[in-house]
């Protein structure tokens, strides 16, 4: 099965029911697969999609916010005001640009330190592995449930391959 | 009018709505004058208000959600006007206090008196976009823009005359379990 259509159904069989964000090519079969399915709701800008998804979560949803890695920076202010402080929840789906030093020089600084960004403002995270991808999302959901903090699965290239 | 005769206008005039107000003085003012579980304070996320807002009004379309944001909130994530108008949320209302300043961070100015903020809505594609400049003018317009199809924007022009009004005393994971609970009830 395509690995994208797999992380949608995966996504949606663990009960996540909100999906905004912007795009990324990595992402971008995901993306698709969610418009087809109109679960999609485009933002403009990542901590604008970290809002949205904020109010939906306000109105009893379980949402995913799906970004570029290099979004990461536009989101740390919503991030440690809004989500952090208020206990709101979110899966953040981030794709990897510059991973392991390949792509283009605007991915390399973002994407050699956006895990230690993460870990620096303690949300949790985890590289979906292609044969792990049930396990992976589980575990998302199941730190949620249990922290009500946003948590991160970062997604490479390759594993859509 | 000050910003705080305002917002008190606008909460005498609401009923079942969910409300979110912007960080700074706003969120405090709306406090001190009346506080419901249905009242969402930012205390921080600057500009995002108009996004939680919408992502409340998308994901419950059966109840109202009223957003009362500030000029410098707005500037600061205009993008925002422009995914609520896409979407089109018919459940959204948007009300904007304009004092073109930083009110609390000491009254620099904002750019708003030179970009006319209702404009921009409007060229948006909000669908009903109303201005008020004085306390009657909002009285008669707060009545006709909660009724009148949405997403909707109402452009307050305030003075940025404020009291020194206590910060928003509830703790932030207790306001969220708090909205949510009263999210979940009938509007």
């Amino acid at each position: 099965m395509d690995t994208s259509l797999k992380i949608v159904q995966v996504l949606v069989s663990k009960g996540f029911n909100f999906f905004t964000g912007v795009p990324d090519s990595t992402l971008a079969g995901i993306i698709e697969e969610l418009t087809q399915q109109n679960r999609y709701l485009s933002s403009v800008r990542e901590d604008e999609a970290i809002g949205i998804a904020a109010g939906a979560f306000l109105a009893g949803k379980s949402p995913v916010v799906l970004m570029q890695n290099s979004g990461l920076g536009n989101s740390l202010n919503a991030l440690t005001s809004l989500n952090l402080i208020y206990s709101i929840p979110c899966l953040l789906l981030i794709s990897w640009r510059g991973y392991q030093g390949n792509d283009a020089p605007e991915h390399l600084i973002m994407g050699e330190c956006c895990t230690e960004i993460l870990s620096a403002v303690s949300i949790a995270h985890r590289v979906i592995q292609r044969n792990s991808i049930v396990e992976d999302i589980t575990w998302a959901k199941t730190q949620i449930e249990a922290n009500n903090v946003p948590v991160a699965l970062m997604l490479t290239q390759a594993t859509l391959k | 009018m000050t910003r705080a005769e305002a917002i008190h206008i606008v909460l005498e005039k609401l009923n079942n709505e969910l409300v979110v107000v912007c960080n700074g003085f706003p969120s405090r003012e709306a406090f001190a004058f009346r506080d419901s579980p249905k009242h969402f304070y930012m205390i921080g996320s600057m500009g995002l208000a108009p996004a939680i807002g919408a992502g409340l009004a998308f994901a419950n379309p059966s109840h109202t959600v009223v957003v009362l944001d500030g000029d410098g909130n707005l500037l600061m994530n205009m993008g925002s006007l422009a995914t609520i108008a896409a979407h089109q949320p018919k459940n959204l209302l948007h009300i904007v206090f304009d004092n073109e300043a930083y009110g609390s961070t000491g009254n620099q100015a904002t750019i708003s008196e030179k970009v006319l903020l209702d404009e921009v809505a409007r060229s948006c594609g909000y669908v009903t976009v109303k201005k008020s400049l004085d306390q009657t003018s909002l009285l008669r317009t707060i009545d006709e823009i909660l009724t009148a199809p949405k997403p909707g924007f109402l452009l307050v022009k305030v003075s940025r005359d404020a009291k020194n009004t206590p910060r928003v005393s509830i703790d932030p994971p207790a306001m969220t379990t708090r909205f949510r609970g009263a999210a979940k009830g009938n509007p």
